[in-house]
C-alpha cells in the first residue's frame, strides 16, 4: 500500500493554538481563584491553573525536543493507546465508585457523614454514572474513534496535536465534574451535572474533536466513507448540539460556580430529556454501534450482513431516536399529546435499532464456529444480544401503561445496566481486546483463558444485576400502586424500601463480578503490553491483518 | 464503483467496497424485519388517531376517543373518595372527640392517619412512633406538650420551633456553654437530675446542686423536677429521656442544650389530615393525655376520663408496623 503523502506542515499552527488556549485558561484561573465566589469553585480554578501549566510546559518541551513533527505516513496511534489507559483507569473508577452505591443502598449507614457529604449517595452516584458513561465510555468511543477513523480512510489523524488536545481536556472535564459531584457543584440535571464552566470547556474539547474527525474524513484515501465513520459523526455531532443546548444557563457570577437554566418548568424537563435520552441514543447507541460495525467483522473476518440495512437503519435510527425523550415524562406536567409522540416514536425506533443488531449478527454467518473458541468474538456477539435486549425493552417500557408501573422504580435501573453493562461494557471489551494487540504489535492477548473467564464472570454479573432490578422494580411499583380497602395507601415508601434489601445485596454481587472481571481484563493488557505472551499460537487465536500503514 | 465480488460462503454479492479489509454484502432488507417495522409504524398511527397526538397552531389533535389524562386523573380521585365513603365526609366535620367516639370514624381515621404518618411522620419518629434519641416517642402516654386530642392536633398543625408564628416554642439555655454555670456546678446538677429519677447519686453533688436547682431549674421544670407541659419543659422524674438517660447525655443537655424542630404540617397537610394522624397518634399512646400532676393547666378530669375510656374499649390493635 502507497504511504500518505501530505505537505508537511511549516509552522506548528496547532501547538500555538494550545498554548494561546493554556495562556487564557492560566489568566482566568488566577483570576478565578483571586476572587472565587465559593471554596469549590477556587479549587476547580487551581485544578484549571496546574492543567494550563502542565499543557504550557508540555508545548514547550515538546517545541524543544522537535516532537510535533508531522508523519503523515504514519496513523497517530500513540493518542490511542492513552486513550486505552484512560478507558480501563476510568472503568475501574466508574464501577467501582458503582459497588460502593450499591452497597449503600443495600446498607445505608454505610459511608453516611451528615456533616460532611463527600462520600453520601448523592454526590457519589453522578460520579457513577458520569465515570462510566462518559469517562470509560467517552474514553472508548476517543480510542476507537480514532483508531476506526484512520484504518477506514487509509489518513493520519488531521490537526497534528489537536487529537491530543481533545484527549487531555477530556480527562480535564471529567477530573472537574467528578471533583466537581463529591464537593456539591451541581446543576441537578441527570447526566449533565457539571455547572457552566465546565460545560463550556467540554464544548471546546468537543468541537475539535468534530475537526478532527472531520478532517481526517476529508483527507481519506477511500472513495467512500465506510459506515461505522457514519454512525461516530452522527455521534459526535448530535452529541455537540444536545449538550449546548440543555446547557443553556446564566452563571450567577463569572467567578462562581452557581448558574441558572435558561429554561424552566416542564420546558426545562422536556429540554432534559431530549438530551438525556439522546446522550443514551447517541452516545451509548449510535457511537458504540460504529464498534460494532468495524470490530465484529474485522474479528469474525466476514463482510458486513447488508450494506442496504446500515443505510436504512442508520436513517431512521438517528431520525427518530431524536424523538422518543417525552417518554421519560409520562403522566407528568407535560402535555398528553407530547407524551403520546414520545411514546409512538419509541416503538416506532424498535426496529431501527434491531437493523443494527441483525447486521451484527448475520455478519457472524459463515463465522459461527469462531465462537467456540474465540471469547473476544462471543463478547462482541454477546453485546450485540444485549443490545437487541435492551432496545425491545426500551419500547416495551416507553408505552405508557407498562411505564405507569415501571417509571421511578428499579426496572429502569435494571434496563439501563442491561444497556450498559452488557451493550456497551461488552462492546467495549471486546474492542479493547482487539486493539491492544494490534496497538502494542504483539500477536495476541496474554491469556485467552483470563478472557474467558472475563467473560463468564461478566455475564452472570450482568444477569445478576438485571433479574434482581426486575424482581425488584416490579415489586416495588406493585406496592406502590396497592391501596387498602377503605382507600389508602396499602404500604408507606419507606416499607417497599425496605422489601427491596435482598435484591440490592444480589444486584451489589453482580456488579462486584462484573468490575472483578475488568480487572482480570487490566492485568491481561498489562501482561500483553509488557510482551508475556506465550508464543505458541493456538487455535482460538485469531490471524489479524497486517495494517496497511505502518503504525506508529 | 469498484469491482463487486460473489461472497463464496452465502453467493450473495458485495458491494465492491472495501476498507482496512472489511467488504459488505448486497443483502435486501430482511423481509420480516421491515414488515414488523411497518406493523410498529401503524400502531403508531392509530395511536395517533385515538389519543392526543400532534400539536397544532392553537392546540393539538384531541383523539377520537376524547380520552384526556386530567379528566382521568379527577375520575380517579372521585373514585377513591367514593370508595373511602361517608367517613371520609364526616372526617372533615366532626370534632376529634366525636372521631374517637365514633367506632367507624375513629377506624377510618386510625387507616388514613396510619397511611399519612408512615409516609410523614415515620421518617424522624420511626415506623412504629416508638421514636429515638432526640425524637419524642408517641408510644407511649409521656407528653412534652401535651398528649390530649387538642394538644396533639395543635403540635401537628403548627409544630414545634418551625418558624410557624403558632408553633409551639420552648428553649433550655444551655447552662455550661454559655457560662450561666460554672462547670462544677453542671456536673453537680447533673447528679441532681440523676437523683430525680431515683436513681443513686452522689449525695454531696445532689445537696450542692439544691439550691442551682431552685433557682435556675424549677421555674420551667417545676420544683420536684416533674415538668410542666404548658412550657414544653419534660419532666425529669420519670424515664423517659428525649436525649438519653446516662449522666453523659444529661450532663450535655445541660451544658448545650439541643430543641428539635418538628414541620408545622398544616402547610401540607389538609385539616382533615390532621386529624386523622391526631386521631391515630392519640390512640396508639394509649389515649390519655393526662396531664402531670404538677400541672396546673390540665384538662378536667372528665374529659381524661372521657378518653380513656374510648381508647381501651374502641381502639384497634396497632397496625403492625
Amino acid at each position: 500500500m502507497t504511504a500518505i503523502a501530505l505537505k508537511p506542515k511549516g509552522t506548528p499552527g496547532d501547538v500555538l493554538a494550545v498554548v494561546a488556549l493554556s495562556v487564557v485558561g492560566l489568566v482566568w484561573s488566577l483570576c478565578a481563584a483571586a476572587f472565587a465566589d465559593d471554596g469549590p469553585f477556587r479549587i476547580h480554578a487551581y485544578v484549571i491553573m496546574g492543567a494550563s501549566v502542565a499543557s504550557l510546559v508540555a508545548c514547550i518541551a515538546g517545541l524543544a525536543d522537535g516532537r510535533f513533527v508531522n508523519r503523515p505516513d504514519r496513523y497517530a496511534d500513540d493518542v490511542i493507546r492513552a486513550g486505552v489507559f484512560a478507558s480501563l483507569f476510568w472503568g475501574v473508577v466508574g464501577m467501582l465508585v458503582g459497588v460502593v452505591i450499591a452497597c449503600q443502598l443495600a446498607w445505608p449507614d454505610l459511608f453516611y457523614f451528615p456533616s460532611a457529604g463527600w462520600l453520601n449517595f448523592g454526590r457519589l452516584r453522578p460520579v457513577h454514572t458520569s465515570g462510566v458513561v462518559f469517562a470509560f465510555g467517552g474514553n472508548v468511543l476517543l480510542a476507537t474513534s480514532f483508531y476506526v477513523v484512520q484504518r477506514t480512510c487509509r489518513a493520519r489523524l488531521f490537526g497534528g496535536i489537536a487529537s491530543w488536545f481533545v484527549f487531555w481536556g477530556y480527562q480535564l472535564f471529567i477530573v472537574l465534574a467528578a471533583s466537581g459531584y463529591v464537593m456539591g457543584i451541581t446543576q441537578g440535571k441527570e447526566y449533565a451535572e457539571p455547572e457552566w464552566y465546565t460545560d463550556l470547556w467540554l464544548t471546546i474539547v468537543w468541537v475539535v474533536y468534530l475537526l478532527v474527525f472531520l478532517g481526517t474524513l476529508w483527507k481519506r484515501k477511500e472513495p467512500h466513507i465506510y459506515v461505522a465513520n457514519w454512525f461516530y459523526l452522527a455521534f459526535i455531532v448530535t452529541i455537540a448540539v444536545l449538550h449546548i443546548t440543555n446547557n443553556l444557563a446564566v452563571p450567577v457570577n463569572v467567578f462562581g460556580s452557581k448558574s441558572y437554566d435558561v429554561f424552566a418548568g416542564v420546558q426545562d424537563a422536556l429540554t432534559q430529556w431530549w438530551y438525556g435520552h439522546n446522550a443514551v441514543g447517541f452516545f451509548l447507541t449510535a457511537a458504540f454501534l460504529a464498534i460494532m460495525y468495524y470490530f465484529i467483522p474485522k474479528r469474525a473476518e466476514r463482510p458486513i450482513y447488508s450494506y442496504r440495512l446500515s443505510i436504512v437503519h442508520f436513517w431512521a435510527l438517528i431520525f427518530i431516536y431524536i424523538w422518543a425523550g417525552p417518554h421519560h415524562l409520562h403522566y407528568t406536567a407535560l402535555p398528553q399529546w407530547a407524551q403520546t409522540l414520545g411514546m409512538t416514536f419509541s416503538i416506532m425506533l424498535w426496529m431501527p435499532s434491531w437493523g443494527g443488531m441483525i447486521n451484527g449478527l448475520m455478519t457472524l454467518s459463515g463465522a459461527w464456529d469462531k465462537l467456540r473458541t474465540d471469547p473476544v468474538l462471543r463478547m462482541l456477539v454477546a453485546a450485540v444480544a444485549f443490545y437487541g435486549m435492551a432496545t425491545f425493552e426500551g419500547p416495551v417500557m416507553s408505552i405508557r401503561e407498562v411505564n405507569a408501573l415501571s417509571h421511578y422504580t428499579d426496572w429502569t435501573i435494571g434496563h439501563v445496566h442491561s444497556g450498559a453493562l452488557g451493550w456497551v461494557g461488552f462492546i467495549s471489551f471486546g474492542a479493547i481486546y482487539c486493539m491492544v494487540p494490534w496497538l502494542w504489535k504483539k500477536q495476541r492477548m496474554y491469556s485467552n483463558a483470563l478472557i474467558e473467564w472475563h467473560f463468564w464472570i461478566s455475564t452472570i454479573g450482568i444477569l445478576l444485576y438485571i433479574t434482581s432490578m426486575w424482581v425488584s422494580g416490579i415489586m416495588e411499583g406493585l406496592m406502590w400502586r396497592e391501596y387498602t380497602p377503605q382507600g389508602f395507601l396499602a404500604h408507606t415508601f419507606v416499607e417497599t424500601v425496605a422489601a427491596k434489601h435482598v435484591e440490592y445485596v444480589v444486584r451489589m454481587a453482580g456488579g462486584l463480578m462484573y468490575l472483578s472481571g475488568v480487572l482480570l481484563m487490566i492485568y491481561n493488557v498489562w501482561r500483553t503490553i509488557r510482551g508475556d505472551a506465550p508464543e505458541e499460537v493456538t487455535t482460538s487465536d485469531l490471524a489479524y491483518p497486517a495494517n496497511a500503514v505502518a503504525a506508529e | 464503483m469498484s469491482e463487486r465480488e460473489r461472497d463464496d460462503h452465502s453467493g450473495v454479492e458485495t458491494t465492491g467496497h472495501e476498507w482496512d479489509g472489511i467488504k459488505e454484502l448486497d443483502n435486501p432488507l430482511p423481509r420480516w424485519w421491515l414488515i414488523v417495522w411497518y406493523a410498529c409504524i401503524a400502531v403508531a398511527i392509530v395511536y395517533w388517531v385515538l389519543f392526543p397526538a400532534w400539536p397544532t397552531l392553537t392546540g393539538y389533535t384531541p383523539g377520537i376517543l376524547g380520552q384526556s389524562d386530567r379528566v382521568n386523573v379527577a375520575n380517579d380521585i372521585k373514585a377513591l373518595d367514593a370508595q373511602r365513603g361517608a367517613e371520609g365526609v364526616m372526617l372533615e366535620k366532626a370534632s376529634l372527640e366525636q372521631i374517637e367516639k365514633t367506632p367507624n370514624l375513629q377506624a377510618f381515621a386510625m387507616a388514613e392517619g396510619q397511611a399519612i404518618f408512615g409516609n410523614n411522620c415515620a421518617p424522624c419518629h420511626g415506623q412504629g412512633g416508638a421514636g429515638g434519641k432526640g425524637y419524642a416517642n408517641l408510644r407511649d402516654d409521656v407528653w412534652l406538650w401535651g398528649g390530649q386530642l387538642a394538644d396533639i392536633e395543635q403540635t401537628l398543625k403548627y409544630g414545634i420551633r418551625s418558624g410557624h408564628p403558632l408553633a409551639r416554642v420552648s428553649m433550655m439555655p444551655s447552662f455550661g456553654r454559655d457560662g450561666l454555670l460554672k462547670p462544677q456546678e453542671v456536673n453537680d446538677l447533673t447528679e441532681y437530675v440523676v437523683s430525680l429519677s431515683h436513681r443513686t447519686a452522689s449525695p454531696g453533688a445532689v445537696a450542692r446542686a439544691a439550691p442551682i436547682f431552685a433557682a435556675q431549674c424549677a421555674a420551667c421544670h417545676g420544683p420536684d423536677g416533674k415538668g410542666n407541659q404548658a412550657v414544653g419543659a419534660p419532666n425529669l422524674t420519670d424515664s423517659d429521656w428525649l436525649y438519653g438517660s446516662d449522666r453523659r447525655s444529661i450532663h450535655d443537655q445541660i451544658w448545650a442544650a439541643k430543641g428539635g424542630v418538628m414541620p408545622a404540617w398544616i402547610e401540607r397537610l389538609s385539616p382533615a389530615q390532621i386529624k386523622a394522624v391526631a386521631v391515630y397518634v392519640h390512640v396508639n399512646s394509649g389515649g390519655s393525655g393526662q396531664a402531670t400532676p404538677a400541672l396546673t393547666s390540665a384538662a378536667t378530669p372528665t374529659a381524661a376520663a372521657t378518653d380513656n375510656t374510648v381508647s381501651t374499649t374502641t381502639a384497634p390493635a396497632p397496625a403492625a408496623q
